[in-house]
C-alpha cells in the first residue's frame, strides 16, 4: 500500500509539472516573439562570429568549438532571463505559488520548460552552424548531441534557480549573467573539449573524463536547484 | 560597539604582524635558490589564497544554516565573510602576477590556479552584487543564501577540471600528503604569516559583521535606505 502511495504522489508530482511547463510553452506557443528572437539572435551571434575572425588566418573547424558553445551560451542566457519575468506580469508568480502544487514541482515545470526553450534554439542553431562553418556534424551527430543535452542540462538547471531570484532585482537582465557565467563556464570547458575532440573524429571514449564530470556538475546542480529553490519563493 | 572596537583592536595587531612577517621573511629567512627575492612573495601569497577559499567555503556552511535556522547572525556573518574573501581573493590575484612576471615570464597566464582564484573573486562579487540589488532585508538573506551554498559547491568541481589542465603553477609544497618538503625556517616563516592573515580574516570579518548589523539597525529605524 505504501509503495503505491510513494508512486501516486510521484506521479502528482510529476503531474503537476508538467502542467507548469504546459503553461509556459503554450504561452511561448501562442506568441512566438521570444523563440523566434532567440533563433534570430543565435543566427546572428553566428554572423558575429564570421565576421570576427580572419578566414585567411584560423581555419573555421579550429574555431568551431568556440563559436557553437559561445552562441549556445548567449541564447541560453537570453532564455533564462524570459523565464521568470513572464511571471511578473500581473503578479502571476503569487498566482502560480498559490496553487495547490509543491515548490519543487515549479521548479521541475520551469526547468522543463526552459530545457524545451533551449533545445530548440540549439536544434535550430546546430545546423545552421554546420551549414556557415562548413563543419561536418554528421558522422559525430550522436555524440554530439548527447553532450550538448549534458552540457545544456547542468547550466539551465542552475540559471532556472538565479533567475527567479534575479527576475525579482534591479537590473535583472544584467545581474543573471552575471551571476550564472561562473557556473557556466566549468561544463562550459568541458563541453568545449569533448566537441574538439569529437570534431577532429576522435572516439567519444577518449573524452570520458570529462562526461564524467559533467553528469556529476548535472547529478548536484540540478538536485540542488531543486532543494534551494523553495528559499527564493517563499515569503 | 564593543564589537566593532575588537574587530579594529583584531585588525591592528594582524596588520602589525603582517610588517612582522615582512621583515621575517626579508632579513631572516634564507632566499631560495632557483627563484631568488621573487620567492618571497610566498609567504603572503599562499596564505592569503587558503583564506580566499575558505572565506567561500565559511560563506556556504553559514548559508546553509542560515536557510534552516533563520537566524539573521548566520546571515551577516556570510556577508562579512565575502567581503573578507573578495580582499583576500583580490591579494592572491596581486601578488601571483607580481611573482609571474619575473618568473613564467608572463603577467597573466591561464593557468589553472589562476584561473580558480580569478572564479572565486567572481563569485564573491556577484554574491556582493546579487545583495546590493535586493531591497528587502529577508529576501536579501535567502537569495544570498542560495547563491553561497551554489558558490561553495562549484568550488570543487572548479579544482578537478583545473586540476585536470596541466599546469605551471607550482605544486603544493606545504599542504600536500606527505610531510611538508621545505626547510624550517621557510616553513616557520610561512606558518607565522598563515597565522596572521587568520587573525586578518578575523579581524575583517567581525568589523565588517559589525558594521552590517548597526546598517540594519539604522534600516529598521528609517534612517538610511538600502544602499
Amino acid at each position: 500500500m505504501e509503495g503505491g502511495g510513494a508512486v501516486g504522489a510521484v506521479a502528482e508530482f510529476v503531474r503537476h509539472a508538467w502542467s507548469v511547463a504546459r503553461k509556459d510553452l503554450l504561452v511561448e506557443f501562442r506568441s512566438r516573439t521570444a523563440i523566434l528572437s532567440a533563433v534570430v539572435f543565435t543566427v546572428l551571434v553566428l554572423m558575429v562570429f564570421n565576421f570576427g575572425r580572419d578566414p585567411t588566418a584560423v581555419a573555421a573547424v579550429d574555431l568551431a568549438p568556440s563559436i557553437l558553445w559561445v552562441t549556445f551560451t548567449f541564447a541560453a542566457m537570453l532564455a533564462l532571463n524570459r523565464a521568470f519575468q513572464l511571471e511578473l506580469e500581473n503578479q502571476a508568480l503569487e498566482g502560480l505559488l498559490l496553487a495547490p502544487i509543491s515548490r519543487g514541482s515549479i521548479y521541475l515545470g520551469k526547468l522543463l520548460a526552459n530545457l524545451v526553450f533551449v533545445g530548440a534554439v540549439e536544434a535550430i542553431g546546430l545546423p545552421l552552424f554546420a551549414l556557415f562553418f562548413n563543419v561536418r556534424i554528421l558522422p559525430v551527430i550522436l555524440p554530439l548531441v548527447a553532450v550538448i543535452a549534458l552540457a545544456t542540462v547542468g547550466f539551465v538547471a542552475v540559471g532556472t534557480l538565479f533567475s527567479a531570484m534575479t527576475a525579482r532585482t534591479r537590473f535583472a537582465e544584467l545581474l543573471l549573467p552575471v551571476l550564472l557565467l561562473p557556473f557556466m563556464i566549468p561544463p562550459l570547458i568541458w563541453a568545449v573539449l569533448t566537441t574538439a575532440s569529437l570534431l577532429a573524429g576522435r572516439p567519444l571514449s577518449e573524452a570520458g573524463g570529462w562526461l564524467r564530470l559533467l553528469a556529476a556538475f548535472d547529478i548536484l546542480f540540478v538536485v540542488l536547484a531543486f532543494v534551494l529553490f523553495p528559499a527564493t519563493v517563499s515569503e | 560597539m564593543r564589537l566593532l572596537g575588537a574587530g579594529r583592536w583584531i585588525t591592528a595587531v594582524g596588520l602589525l604582524l603582517l610588517a612582522g612577517v615582512y621583515v621575517r621573511a626579508l632579513a631572516f629567512t634564507p632566499i631560495e635558490r632557483a627563484q631568488g627575492l621573487a620567492q618571497k612573495i610566498f609567504y603572503l601569497h599562499v596564505p592569503a589564497a587558503i583564506w580566499a577559499e575558505a572565506a567561500m567555503v565559511l560563506v556556504g556552511l553559514a548559508s546553509i544554516f542560515y536557510l534552516f535556522l533563520k537566524d539573521p547572525r548566520l546571515d551577516r556573518f556570510a556577508e562579512a565573510s565575502a567581503e573578507a574573501g573578495t580582499v583576500f581573493a583580490a591579494i592572491v590575484l596581486t601578488t601571483g602576477p607580481i611573482w609571474g612576471k619575473p618568473i613564467w615570464g608572463t603577467w597573466w597566464s591561464w593557468d589553472a590556479r589562476l584561473t580558480l582564484t580569478l572564479f572565486l573573486f567572481l563569485l564573491y562579487v556577484g554574491y556582493l552584487l546579487l545583495r546590493s540589488a535586493v531591497a528587502d532585508p529577508g529576501a536579501r538573506a535567502r537569495y544570498a543564501a542560495v547563491l553561497g551554498i551554489c558558490g561553495m559547491c562549484l568550488v570543487p568541481f572548479i579544482h578537478f577540471s583545473v586540476y585536470m589542465f596541466r599546469t605551471l603553477h607550482p605544486m603544493p609544497i606545504v599542504l600536500k600528503p606527505s610531510s611538508p618538503s621545505l626547510p624550517g625556517s621557510m616553513l616557520a616563516t610561512w606558518l607565522f604569516s598563515l597565522g596572521v592573515f587568520t587573525l586578518l580574516y578575523v579581524g575583517f570579518v567581525i568589523q565588517r559583521y559589525a558594521l552590517s548589523y548597526l546598517r540594519e539597525q539604522l534600516e529598521a529605524a528609517g534612517e538610511v535606505g538600502h544602499v
